[in-house]
């Protein structure tokens, strides 16, 4: 089909129209000053710089987790599934229940790190379950309807898993400790903090696990026919039901990984906290070029630090823009780049 | 007494074993019956073609036997065996392989990738390479393109892939929908001597076409559909010389 879209309108080879041409700079230009801005910080106050570096690797960590479930289910079905924060959320609490409420690991010991673990199995596994069941009650029946119809469900969702929490964790915020606390360890005059080891040390090979599943085994050469066409896949005697259910499983545990790590270093939650994380994540999806797996894990880590710039005063905004900062580089994307970092233009699909 | 099974009609057609049987087939999409009644039947070892014009129904024939759309009424029976109400993977399981109308490729795999889920429920490694060189014999282009992006290749080598990533099924009954659709004349030779080739080897072929001369050509046997329902029916050779036929379908 791309084919033969492409032969109807053939690539001129000439200069594209002067308005694209002024699209294309505005965006590149815009990005110059803020890398140039960012430039002239770095060389006044290279500490200050580094810190907010570490702080956005960390937090992005788990933006890249989240994002990868968005961007998992979209490729696959071209949902926008609106209520992977929320499960992020339950996730937390969840997580806190297991690590603190049932096992009350809240140092860093051997037996602490084993329950913290163990938590990471339980939460990943619930989080899996539910996010397969809601695919299996809910998306599943809706996959052949106009496409605002899931759309519309997941934010239904999304209110169902804002009630558990509010169920389960109340309807204020909540603190929990964490196996690390604020102890850490300092390089070359930047403080790293031993919770974005920990972060990081999770994150890191779960992602790559993730990559490799995906890139070598029969389930993840399945996943990737059934994301390109899905009846082209039934042909091959793929299951693509089962394909499509073990694809939310993936992107569900990843949500639960992400819930547990999101506690051991910010230490609180609320039955919201999946709002503003789920549109982060899904800020970070958009940007790697959404579908995109790698894009997810880019989109992830530089949102993360580009909050954390701003955050610590690295950015002209200050801590308080720092969700508009992070919400128009969403809105600009759109306009300059609708195909996100990695991402193919869309004109290509099939 | 022994005679008796074979004169049962539907165990034998032309001959031959039956190995698929379509019976009444009804299939709809919405409200809209794009298939009304059609019977036919294929027997082991034989190439069975689907002719008619555009929107006759055959690639919603095809379409229903390889599990992709459920008919409305009627039974499909594979083997002694209904299919009908099976999930396309299961029968994929069971041998029938299909090559669709429109390639339906992987555009983002490379030509290898492509091939190898074509062969994506067989365990048999030895036999899967062995099928693999078999393929990229029957169709030499696709060897030179082997780790291109499907997506890059020339309509005629998709054309090639779809069909090739068929035959790494290994399937006992390969469905083909439209293989010369969009192809240059030397390649639309080429496709059809490579079917013989393929039912020489042991595969029986169901095929679909819109060029009903070629098809004609290469088949046993035919079947002429129009607007959903069967119209004529006979062996292929006698069908190209048909005055109806060749009137309405040959040009002549």
């Amino acid at each position: 089909m791309s084919q033969t879209a492409e032969a109807h309108a053939p690539r001129s080879r000439s200069l594209p129209a002067p308005r694209v041409l002024l699209e294309k700079a505005t965006g590149l230009g815009l990005v110059a000053i803020l890398g140039l801005w960012l430039v002239v910080q770095l060389v006044r106050t290279p500490e200050r710089f580094a810190g907010a570096l570490v702080e956005g690797v960390n937090v992005g960590a788990i933006y890249a987790l989240i994002a990868l479930g968005y961007t998992l289910v979209y490729g696959i079905i071209e949902l926008i599934n609106f209520s992977h924060g929320d499960l992020f959320m339950l996730s937390t609490v969840l997580g806190a229940f297991v690590v603190i409420t049932v096992f009350g690991a809240t140092s860093p010991t051997l037996g602490g790190f084993g329950v913290l673990a163990l938590g990471l199995v339980v939460t990943m596994t619930l989080a899996a379950t539910v996010n397969v069941a809601a695919e299996r009650l809910a998306y599943r029946r809706l996959r052949k309807a106009p496409k605002l119809a899931p759309l519309i469900t997941a934010v239904g969702l999304s209110f169902v898993y804002q009630w558990g929490g509010v169920r389960t964790n109340g309807s204020g915020q909540k603190t929990w400790d964490s196996l690390l606390g604020d102890s850490g360890f300092t390089v070359a005059g930047i403080s790293v903090p031993w919770s974005m080891v920990l972060v990081t040390g999770v994150t890191i090979p779960l992602l790559m696990l993730m990559m490799w599943i995906v890139q070598n085994t029969r389930q993840g050469k399945a996943m990737r026919a059934t994301a390109q066409d899905q009846d082209a896949a039934r042909l091959m005697g793929i299951d693509v039901d089962r394909t499509i259910a073990f694809t939310f499983a993936v992107g569900g545990a990843l949500a639960g990984a992400a819930g547990v790590l999101y506690l051991q270093t910010v230490e609180n939650t609320r039955w919201d906290a999946g709002f503003r994380l789920g549109l982060y994540a899904f800020t970070a999806a958009v940007l790697g070029g959404i579908g995109r797996l790698d894009g997810a894990v880019l989109g992830g880590f530089l949102i993360g630090i580009i909050q954390n710039l701003n955050d610590s005063g690295m950015l002209p905004f200050g801590q308080k823009w720092s969700q508009t900062v992070v919400f128009t580089i969403l809105i600009m994307l759109m306009v300059f780049r609708p195909e996100g970092l990695l991402g193919r233009p869309t004109t290509e699909k099939v | 007494m022994s005679a008796t099974t074979d004169d049962r009609p539907e165990l034998r057609v032309r001959d031959r074993e039956v190995l698929l049987s379509v019976t009444d087939l009804y299939v709809h999409y919405g409200n809209i019956a794009a298939v009304k009644g059609v019977t036919l039947a294929v027997g082991t070892g034989e190439i069975v073609t689907l002719i008619g014009s555009n929107g006759a129904g055959k690639s919603t024939t095809l379409r229903t036997i390889s599990g992709l759309i459920r008919p409305r009424r009627g039974d499909v029976v594979y083997r002694g065996s209904s299919i009908a109400a099976l999930p396309g993977h299961r029968i994929v399981a069971a041998g029938i392989c299909h090559s669709p109308e429109g390639r339906r490729i992987f555009p983002r795999m490379t030509v290898r990738e492509n091939l190898d889920l074509g062969a994506y429920l067989r365990r048999d490694a030895a036999g899967v390479t062995a099928d693999l060189d078999r393929v990229l014999d029957l169709f030499p282009r696709l060897k030179e393109r082997i780790d291109q992006k499907a997506g890059t290749l020339s309509g005629g080598e998709q054309q090639m892939l779809a069909v090739g990533r068929a035959l790494m099924g290994d399937p006992t009954l390969l469905l083909l929908d439209e293989p010369s659709m969009g192809l240059a004349p030397v390649l639309v030779d080429l496709i059809f001597d490579t079917i013989r080739t393929i039912r020489d080897q042991g595969t029986t072929v169901l095929l679909v076409e819109q060029n009903a001369l070629a098809a004609l050509r290469v088949a046993d046997y035919a079947y002429v559909l129009e607007s959903g329902t069967l119209k004529l029916e006979g062996p292929a050779r006698d069908l190209a010389k048909d005055e109806e036929v060749t009137r309405a379908y040959l040009g002549g």
